[in-house]
């Protein structure tokens, strides 16, 4: 006696994006938390020491928050005009951040007041931050020339005046106290060492340089500009090495993930993008509601913070893998004996063993198709949770009732609730590709079961006048499709004059499955 | 059957074993059933066949056990022969010539030595009406008796087995034809006949089907078309007669049968649910579902422990007291049409067919077994008439056997038409193949042809989808997305059209580097790493019906038939026609291992054979109108040893064999004289060994033991001194009231000599013996009766003159008289 064979539920295509890993790993965010700045978060730092706090620049002011904290925990607010660019030192105790009137602040970051004002910029300045010695900043302005100052004397150091444009983002070297490097809207970048006069290394991005970002080897820069990202070889001379065009607006900022696997470039189109470093494809992707102006990830990844320019700045925290476990109270199960209650019997010799056949487990579908009830099969397949969760559940059992040839007597006698439960199903899962052809059947039975029965109530009315305009829209939908298939069609048959024979080609076939 | 030189056509395999009524021994342990022109005698617990009971020369109707002797049967057979069979040694004991073919046959205890055959009436043979005739059996020793002696007990029955029966232990006998039930009393020498209206009220059909009697009670079962059983009973008068009904299946009533006690009825149908009713409590029903196909046959043992079931797909099972199927004999299944035409896997050897609706069978070749179905549609099967049903349309083995491709299709009336490609891997662990990819509608229209690439080496293959929509797909194995936990799975590669026009064949090159697909008039040639279009190759108007590369040193040529009877020859080096020839061929094939095509020429109702090698002009083997009818399938299977004939004509043979499939579902090969030679050879080896398991210690034994048997067999023969009473006797009595040794010693010896005559001094004491003598009758009678076979009579003989030490009567008597004797003087001088 073969065993009762369960319904097919068909493996369908999941339809949308493919479950990676990286998609497990940067969807495990709880829901950001959003906090209104005074103006455009230009920059998110974070600090190099625990407890990880990050200042954020926002209009003429910087917050620094703490890693948990909604509130500021500290606030620089002597600024004159807008604040660029507040980084942190290596041992987070002191901050940087230029400014558009062109003065360039270091504050104690427990203090209030600023410690030293380093003047000498003539327009604003949008980049500051603090050499690997320690004891310099390098600042790179609008008067397109860039600096290095002695952080005790508030003294210049050297200037270069090599780009011929804005100078607009700046990174320094952390395993070479002599070495930044900066990028301008003249295209260009340059590497400069503070022991030569001149910059040591050019390269050419093409467009205007809005962020750049090293390697934690250093061997390779990043560098965002227009809507490209790019990735240079500085070991090969700065040989360009990839060019990223994920983007469709200008790309404002760049982070690298705490293990250096992942590089993250957020944009004015409200996306950040997350590329795998080693074959620079893009594996994740996030939506933010406006222009992303700056981008910030805690070490280990713990957060993500992005700053907008409808001035909101967004944090994002992972979620702790321990807690679910603490919230959900653990259940009472039955004991081990239960379980091993008989189990370990060992049978005397004379005893006449009887096994016990294992029973098949069926879902309550199969129960009912497996004694032939086919109305309560279809009832229990259009349970509220199973077509809502899992709709092809309940396409498979319609489909397997149609096979049986049973399909009508399943779907007749039905009072309105009942029939009213089913219209709403076939309409929400009609144009859904995987079950249009099952659900088509389905909805051409019921219309010559229920002829008769139109007219009689509003619920069942306004169902079926709302699955005909459905399907009128549906109709000059394809219309348009053919149209446009009918398009491409001349188009290939034109550039393919050169090969007679093949006429179709793979992407033909795609298009006509639409 | 044809013959030809030393190379003859010959059936294969999958002899029906679900045309009658099996029988199941006293004992439970076997079970016989009539297949083709044998009895098959299978063994209930291992499902092994133990003997093929051998000799009819017609198709055998029918098995019954003899009521006389639980150890032998009864198989009738439409040579007009009853045959008495001993089914545990598998001997034939007697043949009775009736003389007119025999369609079924019954006995009863109360009759003894008649049995009750079906014949058809002689007057007129285009009516087919049958009768019922008892025939007395001779008593006589021959092997061959004439059974003349007949006499007709009921006219107009119907050949069906199922319609007759007895009824309490013989007293009656009950029949039904179409809407006519007749039961004849044997002692009252009178028949009542019933008859039904042939629709009920309700518009079912009444006409019966089935009858099965009470065994103790007066009570008779039928089955009817609409699925109703009635039980009859008062049926000794013709008026008052009453009947219950009892209705649960759906569809006829097939068969019916009744429990050795009568506690239970047991029914099958078209549903294939054992349903179990218990007599005189109707509602009380147990079933057995879903045993596979439909139910033809129910039989139980006469101890009722077992029940079988016989199925419409081949089948005997074998169920424990209705509780659990302890044991399945599956022949070769042959339905309808074998869409999926005759396949090998690489693996098993086994030929690959369409089995049980919805599944592949594999059928092992060499040992004629089924060995399992596999399950393509994974669907309950719903036994309803009418009902479209998912169908395994396509099949196709890659070269290494670990890809199995299936296309399943399922016509609706309305909708369009569903179809499935799935592809599945051989698991080594389980050794089966197991789901890996499902392609729902992998094509718009049905799929004409499918087919892997052939090379053997390569990493990944591909498979190909010709279809009617006008395309033919290419399908390769994807990577395996490296977070899912599944496998790598197949996706479609490649789409390929030539002009609108309908493949409908296809074919990769030995080495898998080109593709040849057949777009009705056209041939094209692609690159299956590219999918460029390298070539067209024209030829005479007409679709292409088959096409094939040729294999090693042919395989610069393609080969292709078209329906306006030629065959082309294209070398692939020049692109240009090599040959052409005009024939209409409707099955092209080639071998895998050589050289060699067939070719089957559909011509005027019987079909030709041209076996040929591309590159030469003349046909290797020819044979004129090989079977009757269309050949559909042919697939060449390859020799687990290859041949050495030398002769030309058998060469093709030595390398792979040709089995095809004719349209009226016969399986049919060619075999040489030598290969039956061997068989012949095989099947003698086996019946000398059959007594000993081949234990890997017996064959090495067995060697030794042969060279024994050759020098010492006299020695061997010899029986064992036979133990005279007389001499035990003497061996037994304590020593001490014995005579002495030396006065015993040499009459003890010289019984030990032969005899030549008897002395008269042993003469004298006969009278005093007399009594003694008497006494002694019984045992020796014994000896005689045991004796009684003329084989061993003969041996008998042979070993007394060689040596046996076997003591004349004279010389018992005389040891008996010494032990008699009074001894008593003996203990007087020991006395003194």
């Amino acid at each position: 006696m073969a065993s009762f064979k369960p319904t097919q539920i068909p493996d369908l295509p999941k339809l949308g994006e493919k479950i990676t890993e990286d998609t497990l790993y940067w969807k495990n965010y709880k829901a950001p938390v959003q906090i209104k700045e005074f103006g455009a978060v230009s920059n998110i730092d974070f600090s190099p020491v625990s407890p990880h706090n990050f200042a954020v620049t926002a209009f003429t002011r910087i917050h620094i928050y703490g890693p948990f904290s909604q509130e500021p925990v500290k606030t620089f607010t002597r600024f004159k005009d807008t604040a660029y660019c507040g980084r942190f030192r290596s041992d987070g105790q002191l901050l940087v951040a230029g400014c558009e009137d062109s003065v360039v602040r270091l504050y104690d970051v427990g203090g209030k007041a600023a410690l030293r004002m380093y003047k000498g910029h003539t327009k604003a300045v949008h980049v500051a931050d603090f050499t690997t010695g320690r004891y310099q900043i390098l600042t790179a302005s609008d008067d397109y020339t860039c600096r290095l100052w002695d952080i005790p004397n508030a003294v210049e150091l050297t200037a270069y005046q090599e780009h011929t444009d804005y100078v607009r983002c700046g990174v320094t070297s952390k395993l070479n106290r002599d070495l930044f490097i900066t990028g301008s809207y003249d295209h260009t970048l340059r590497v400069f060492d503070s022991r030569t006069e001149k910059s040591v290394m050019t390269m050419d991005h093409g467009q205007p340089v809005e962020s750049l970002l090293l390697y934690p080897s250093e061997g390779l820069l990043v560098s965002a500009g227009g809507r490209y990202v790019k990735v240079w070889d500085l070991l090969k001379g700065g040989q360009p090495l990839v060019s990223l065009k994920n983007h469709h607006k200008t790309v404002t900022c760049l982070a690298l993930n705490s293990s250096g696997q992942r590089l993250l470039s957020a944009s004015l189109d409200r996306h950040v993008k997350v590329y795998n470093t080693t074959n620079y494809k893009v594996v994740h992707n996030f939506d933010y509601a406006a222009a992303i102006l700056s981008l910030g990830l805690a070490p280990d990844d713990e957060s993500i913070v992005v700053g907008m320019t409808n001035s909101i700045l967004s944090i994002k925290h992972r979620k702790n893998l321990e807690e679910p476990k603490e919230t959900s109270k653990p259940r009472r199960r039955p004991s081990y004996r239960v379980f091993m209650k008989g189990k370990n019997f060992v049978p005397k010799q004379d005893d006449y063993f009887v096994s016990k056949p294992a029973r098949q487990h069926l879902a309550k579908y199969d129960k009912q198709l497996k004694r032939f009830n086919v109305s309560k099969a279809l009832d229990t397949a259009l349970e509220a949770w199973l077509r809502r969760k899992k709709p092809e559940v309940t396409v498979a059992v319609i489909k397997e009732l149609d096979r049986r040839g049973t399909l009508k007597n399943a779907l007749a006698g039905r009072d309105e609730e009942q029939l009213s439960r089913l219209l709403c199903f076939v309409i929400g899962n009609f144009f859904d590709t995987r079950f249009t052809p099952v659900l088509a059947t389905t909805a051409e039975i019921v219309l010559d079961i229920y002829q008769c029965v139109i007219g009689q109530s509003a619920v069942i009315d306004r169902h079926l006048i709302h699955l005909q305009k459905l399907l009128e829209k549906e109709i000059y939908y394809q219309k348009d499709l053919m149209e446009i298939l009918g398009m491409l069609d001349t188009m290939f048959a034109f550039s393919l004059l050169r090969k007679e024979l093949i006429c179709v080609l793979q992407h033909y076939d795609d298009l006509s499955q639409l | 059957m044809v013959e030809y030189g030393d190379i003859r056509v010959v059936y294969r395999g999958g002899s029906k074993i679900n045309f009658r009524k099996p029988v199941i021994s006293n004992d439970s342990r076997f079970l016989l059933c009539a297949s083709g022109e044998s009895v098959k005698v299978f063994s209930s617990v291992t499902e092994e066949c133990v003997h093929e009971l051998r000799g009819h020369t017609g198709q055998v109707t029918g098995v019954l056990l003899r009521p006389s002797n639980h150890l032998q049967v009864y198989s009738c057979s439409t040579d007009g022969t009853v045959r008495l069979w001993d089914f545990t040694d598998g001997i034939l004991v007697r043949t009775y010539v009736v003389g007119y073919p025999v369609y079924s046959i019954y006995a009863s205890l109360n009759h003894k030595e008649v049995v009750f055959i079906v014949t058809p009436v002689q007057s007129d043979k285009r009516t087919e009406l049958f009768q019922l005739v008892a025939v007395n059996l001779p008593q006589t020793p021959d092997q061959l008796v004439e059974a003349r002696d007949l006499s007709a007990v009921l006219s107009d029955v119907s050949s069906n087995p199922s319609t007759i029966a007895f009824g309490r232990g013989g007293e009656y006998l009950a029949s039904v034809n179409n809407l006519k039930m007749e039961i004849y009393f044997f002692k009252k020498n009178k028949s009542y006949s019933f008859s039904l209206r042939e629709y009920t009220k309700n518009g079912g059909k009444n006409t019966f089907t089935c009858i099965a009697c009470h065994p103790k009670d007066d009570c008779v079962a039928t089955g009817h078309d609409d699925g109703k059983i009635r039980l009859w009973r008062n049926f000794k008068q013709k008026k008052e007669y009453t009947y219950s009904t009892l209705h649960w299946h759906h569809s006829a009533v097939s068969s019916l049968c009744f429990t050795p006690e009568g506690t239970n009825l047991l029914s099958g149908g078209v549903e294939s649910v054992l349903v179990q009713w218990r007599y005189n409590q109707e509602n009380q029903k147990d079933f057995l579902p879903r045993l596979g196909a439909a139910i033809t046959h129910v039989t139980v043992s006469p101890d009722g422990a077992l029940f079988s079931t016989s199925h419409s797909d081949n089948k005997i099972t074998i169920i424990q007291s209705c509780v659990k199927v302890s044991a399945v004999i599956q022949g070769l299944v042959k339905g309808e049409n074998v869409t999926t035409g005759l396949l090998v896997d690489p693996r098993s050897k086994a030929l690959v067919l369409n089995g049980r609706p919805g599944h592949l069978q594999f059928y092992s070749l060499q040992r004629d077994k089924l060995l399992f179905h596999l399950d393509i549609v994974q669907q309950e099967y719903i036994h309803e008439a009418g009902l479209e049903q998912f169908e395994v349309v396509r099949a196709a083995f890659d070269a290494s056997g670990l890809w199995l491709a299936t296309v399943e299709e399922r016509k609706q009336k309305s909708a369009e038409l569903e179809l499935n490609l799935k592809l599945w891997s051989f698991d080594e662990q389980t050794q089966s193949f197991v789901l890996n990819t499902t392609v729902s509608a992998p094509h718009e229209a049905r799929i004409t042809a499918m087919c892997f690439s052939q090379a053997a080496d390569s990493q990944t293959t591909t498979l190909v989808s010709a279809s009617r929509d006008g395309h033919f797909k290419a399908w390769q194995l994807g990577l395996p997305a490296h977070t899912d936990d599944e496998g790598p799975s197949w996706s479609c590669d490649f789409v390929g059209a030539y002009h609108g026009l309908v493949p409908r064949c296809c074919c990769f090159s030995a080495d898998g580097s080109l593709l040849a697909v057949g777009f009705q008039e056209v041939v094209t040639v692609w690159n299956p790493t590219s999918w460029e279009l390298l070539t067209t190759l024209s030829q005479p108007p007409g679709d292409v019906r088959n096409l094939c590369f040729g294999q090693l040193s042919c395989s610069k040529y393609l080969l292709g038939s078209n329906n306006k009877k030629m065959v082309c020859c294209w070398n692939l080096l020049t692109c240009s026609l090599e040959w052409s020839t005009s024939m209409d061929v409707s099955l092209l094939l080639v071998d895998s291992r050589s050289e060699n095509m067939a070719a089957f020429c559909c011509q005027d109702g019987s079909t030709d054979l041209f076996v040929f090698k591309p590159s030469e002009p003349r046909p290797l083997f020819s044979q004129k109108a090989v079977c009757s009818g269309r050949v559909i399938h042919a697939v060449f299977t390859p020799r687990e040893v290859m041949l050495e004939s030398s002769e030309e004509s058998s060469q093709w043979l030595n390398r792979s064999q040709l089995y095809f499939l004719t349209e009226f579902m016969d399986l049919l090969t060619f075999s040489t004289k030598a290969e039956e030679e061997k068989l012949m050879a095989s099947s003698k080896q086996l019946v000398i060994d059959d007594t000993v398991a081949m234990t890997p210690f017996y064959l090495l034994l067995g060697k030794h033991r042969h060279e024994h048997l050759g020098n010492e067999e006299s020695a061997e023969r010899t029986p064992l001194p036979q133990s005279s009473v007389a001499i035990k006797e003497l061996l037994q009595t304590p020593a001490h009231v014995l005579p002495a040794t030396s006065f015993l010693c040499s009459m003890f010896a010289k019984s030990l000599l032969i005899s030549v005559t008897e002395t008269r001094e042993e003469n004298k004491h006969v009278d005093e013996e007399m009594e003694s003598e008497k006494e002694e009758e019984d045992s020796d009678e014994e000896v005689e009766t045991k004796i009684s076979r003329p084989e061993q009579e003969a041996k008998g003989v042979q070993g007394g003159e060689s040596t046996a030490p076997t003591l004349t009567k004279t010389q018992v008597r005389e040891l008996r008289r010494v032990r008699k004797q009074d001894l008593s003087w003996i203990t007087g001088l020991l006395d003194s």
